[in-house]
């Protein structure tokens, strides 16, 4: 195993085209990704967690768009890779799995045979071998009685079972890293919670990278070692995870944690009033000047309406404030 | 905002054929009816005629203008008829559902199965001709697509939480499909009605070519052009000239309505805001 | 003080087709519910997706109709001799989504001017007085009622949502998911703006949300519901730190730690058909603790177990302390 990180992002950008204008949606964003290590982006709505993946994987589509930057993946630029080259690292090499798996599957085409393409499309194994070893795949994703449930379409199952499926497909043919886009939002906690440690074991199992992505901060923080936590196309901070928590640094980051009802805050402090975030989440057209926080952060002063900070390392990680902590 | 081209040129055509339909008295040379003179029966467009004249000597220019009348008169009535039997039948089948949704669903598709030229024939067959029968003919057959429509809409609107919201505030069920379902449907109820009315008036073209619909002497496109069968070979001009007013006011029509459908969708409108 | 909302036996059965030959079965999303909410409480109502708590709060407000049992809002029993209009004005709801719950035909005034009309409040000065003091009790700005839904953020749009709801002075609201469609940094303000109404207006809160944390944050008692049943009620602590059914617990345990790597305790599988229930304790099959007594049938009973504390569970007091 060679200590180079297995992904690199430099200086990501990627456009939005709103009626003739391009709006940078992701812009300055850079992290890396260990071999086996599971790392996090997490942020909200707009925030541009989701076309982040989407870009590594050449999969932005119009009004988005690539507008820059470097994607390394196992010591090769990816960027400018052909789109038959492309097509053949995802799947392959880098996977991802998405919020609702029911619209990722083919609803006419029995899961198993879904499953078994992968094997046909990137190994060139025989059908025959490949829907045996869709059995195997589903088994690994520990759906009960697999070897029934291969010939299930996808309206057949339930959403947590879906998303197995999703996993299967996605895990078959061994990548590298994985991208999970919000993959149990749409789903009941307890379900969520199987669906999790399945992605935990498994990708501990096969040393998979993965990259999840969710609002969730707590989720976030229980699944992954490292966290970059985005605001308006930018990653402002960037920690091992517990920090997130304990002593964020970046004021949208401490706001965040500090605005949100922790399960057990309550029984262990008692009641406190949630402090708010002032303001509403800025639409991509509307970024603002300066630190793109700056209109709802308490500690803005003139410099943060005019000068966009720049990344300050702190241990195990980085934030991008001139006033952070 | 954008310029959208089929708005500007459907409105524009659409535009005309209204104004020369209201100014008719003004802007005709002579009366459409009255005036015909055999001296000059068929004469070639020119500057004394300039659409020419028909085999009975009348200004074919004259009579298109006042045909405007007729067909506009039989597209916006017929249509409103049909519009609002279409948006009362789909809204109410969809907002109640069982057997009356049931019964709704089974008249639907029986109009939808008979031709409603057929259909209007018939009724024209049974009444006197005239444009009060044309009216009643055209205005009963036509109704299935908008009530296909609004009874969609109902289904897909009915869950959303503003409706079940007006439910709770005790709203009863007319005024929930007055103030929050009907309001939420019209975009598209405008958009077939508009298209609906190019269709009414190529029906009355079709009911009064074959003599079912607009007696003649009076001048309706449709029977202009019946009259002219014979000679379209020898004098093209008298039925090129209501045939190109027909397609220019359907095709101004189908533009208006395409333009308005961009318009009129709401998720359109808050995309823009 | 008596119950401001009191649930009897409260059922809700859905007929579903069966086949040709199979006959009629009936799918109970709610089966045998009693509630009882307290004059200036809030009611944190929980469970998974199809659990029925959704169809209860329906059921509650009217708009589904009840197979069997009893709803008592404010005294008056609901049925007989309570009108639509009279219910309206005693509970009221607000919904999850605050893009589909608003007319986007409808002015901010007209969608709060249109029910006090409707309930005969027909003086000019007094329903615009009512509706610009509505709106500032949920910060909203008098200037900004005469704006279109679709101009409004998500949170302020959740604010009109409330006002609309308060509009007709409720006693009781429903409040669904008030805050899961909202963006993260966004719910902190409307959960504060609730209880602040709460406390300002004596109202009384019958929450139903899957977000446990908001839940804790906000209730004052906690009712679980699985397959149409409630299995845990208590006060909050008691669910919270004290939790007696293993459902609960494993609700509990299921949600990630953000300090901690693993969950505990872990309920696999996931929630049976509701069109075919497991016998005895529904629960059985994802249960950690199951025995043969818990597959017997006959549905356990809902057991005090003290302080206002009651589980559906044969095994509850065998079972280790959590």
């Amino acid at each position: 195993m060679s200590s180079a990180p297995l992904l690199e992002v430099e200086n990501l950008r990627i456009d939005l085209a709103v009626g003739g204008n391009r709006f940078a949606a992701v812009e300055n964003v850079s992290f890396s990704i260990g071999r086996g290590e599971t790392y996090g982006l997490v942020g909200e709505s707009g925030c541009g967690k989701s076309i982040t993946a989407l870009g590594l994987i050449g999969l932005l589509r119009p009004p988005l768009s690539f507008g820059g930057g470097t994607i390394r993946f196992d010591g090769r630029e990816i960027q400018n890779l052909p789109p038959a080259a492309m097509r053949a690292m995802r799947g392959k090499r880098i996977a991802m799995i998405f919020q609702e798996p029911m619209t990722a599957l083919n609803p006419v085409s029995p899961v198993g045979r879904q499953i078994a393409e992968m094997f046909v499309l990137h190994e060139g194994v025989s059908w025959r071998e490949a829907e045996r070893r869709a059995v195997e795949a589903l088994a690994s994703v520990r759906v009960p009685a697999p070897e029934r449930r291969v010939k299930d379409y996808p309206h057949q199952l339930s959403g947590g079972m879906r998303q197995r499926v999703m996993i299967a497909i996605a895990l078959a043919c061994n990548p590298d890293l994985l991208l999970a886009d919000e993959p149990t939002t749409a789903l009941d906690v307890t379900v969520q919670a199987e669906i999790l440690d399945l992605i935990r074991d498994l990708s501990a199992a096969k040393g998979t990278a993965v990259l999840m992505i969710s609002h969730d901060l707590g989720l976030i923080a229980n699944m992954c070692r490292r966290v970059g936590v985005m605001y308006a196309g930018r990653i402002v901070e960037e920690r091992v995870a517990e920090e997130v928590f304990r002593a964020p640094s970046h004021p949208y980051t401490s706001g965040l944690v500090a605005s949100l009802p922790l399960l057990g805050a309550r029984s262990r402090q008692g009641r406190h009033r949630l402090k708010e975030i002032s303001g509403v989440v800025p639409p991509v057209t509307a970024f603002p000047e300066g630190c793109r926080f700056n209109p709802r952060c308490q500690r803005a002063t003139d410099i943060c309406r005019v000068n966009d900070p720049a990344i300050t390392p702190l241990r195990n990680g980085g934030v991008r404030c001139h006033h952070h902590e | 905002m954008r310029f959208r081209a089929n708005l500007v040129i459907g409105g524009a055509l659409f535009a005309t054929v209204v104004i020369a339909g209201l100014l008719a008295p003004w802007l005709a040379h002579t009366d459409p009816v009255l005036d015909a003179d055999l001296m000059y029966a068929e004469e070639p467009p020119g500057s004394a005629y300039w659409f020419g004249t028909d085999a009975q000597g009348r200004d074919i220019y004259s009579r298109v203008l006042y045909g405007a009348r007729i067909s506009l008169t039989v597209g916006i009535v017929s249509q409103l008829i049909n519009t609002v039997i279409g948006v009362c039948l789909g809204l109410s089948a969809g907002y109640w559902g069982g057997w009356w949704d049931d019964v709704v669903n089974g008249l639907t598709n029986l109009m939808l199965a008979i031709p409603s030229l057929v259909f209007a024939l018939a009724i024209m067959a049974i009444l006197s001709p005239g444009l009060t029968s044309l009216l009643i003919a055209l205005g009963l057959t036509n109704w299935s697509f908008t009530c296909r429509l609004a009874r969609a809409a109902t289904l897909s609107l009915k869950s959303q939480g503003y409706v079940q919201a007006a439910k709770v505030l005790g709203y009863g069920d007319l005024r929930i499909m007055a103030t929050q379902l009907l309001p939420n449907m019209l975009g598209p109820i405008i958009v077939i009605g508009t298209l609906g009315m190019g269709s009414a008036i190529l029906a009355e073209a079709a009911l009064s070519f074959l003599g079912l619909g607009i007696r003649p002497p009076f001048p309706s496109w449709g029977s202009m052009l019946s009259d002219a069968r014979d000679q379209i070979t020898t004098a093209p001009w008298i039925s090129i000239f209501p045939g190109l007013a027909i397609f220019a006011t359907v095709l101004g029509l189908n533009l208006l309505g395409d333009g308005l459908r961009d318009i009129l969708d709401p998720q359109a409108r808050s995309r823009r805001a | 003080m008596p119950p401001i909302l009191k649930v009897e036996d409260l059922a809700v059965h859905f007929p579903t087709r069966g086949g040709l030959l199979g006959g009629r079965r009936s799918l109970k999303a709610v089966d045998g519910v009693d509630l009882d909410l307290k004059p200036g409480e809030c009611l944190g109502l929980v469970g998974e997706s199809g659990c029925g708590k959704s169809t209860l709060a329906l059921t509650i407000l009217g708009l589904q109709a009840p197979t069997r049992g009893h709803i008592t809002l404010d005294g008056h029993k609901v049925g007989a001799g309570m009108d639509r209009m009279e219910r309206a004005r005693i509970a009221q709801m607000v919904f999850q989504d605050p893009y589909s719950s608003l007319n986007p035909r409808q002015t901010v005034r007209a969608s709060l001017t249109a029910p006090l009309r409707l309930h005969g409040v027909t003086n000019r000065g007094e329903i615009d007085d009512r509706v610009t003091g509505m709106l500032r009790q949920v910060g909203l700005r008098p200037d900004q009622a005469e704006r279109y839904p679709h101009e409004f953020s998500g949170g302020q749009r959740q604010r009109i949502g409330i006002a609309r709801a308060l509009i007709l002075q409720p006693k009781i609201v429903v409040l669904d998911e008030p805050v899961s469609a909202l963006d993260v940094s966004i719910r902190a303000q409307i959960i504060n703006l609730l209880l602040e109404l709460k406390e300002r207006l004596g109202l009384s809160y019958l929450m139903i949300s899957h977000d446990l944390g908001v839940v804790e944050h906000m209730s004052d008692r906690v009712a679980v519901m699985y397959l149409g049943r409630i299995v845990e009620t208590g006060p909050w602590e008691a669910i919270f730190t004290q939790p007696r059914h293993p459902y609960t617990r494993g609700l509990i345990a299921a949600i990630p730690d953000p300090f901690r790597r693993s969950p505990a305790i872990k309920i696999s599988g996931e929630i049976p058909n509701p069109l075919d229930p497991p016998s005895g304790c529904s629960f059985h099959p994802r249960c950690p603790f199951c025995r043969d007594i818990c597959r017997a049938p006959s549905v356990p009973v809902l057991e005090d177990v003290g302080e206002d504390h009651a589980v559906r569970c044969r095994r509850h007091a065998e079972l280790p302390p959590p």
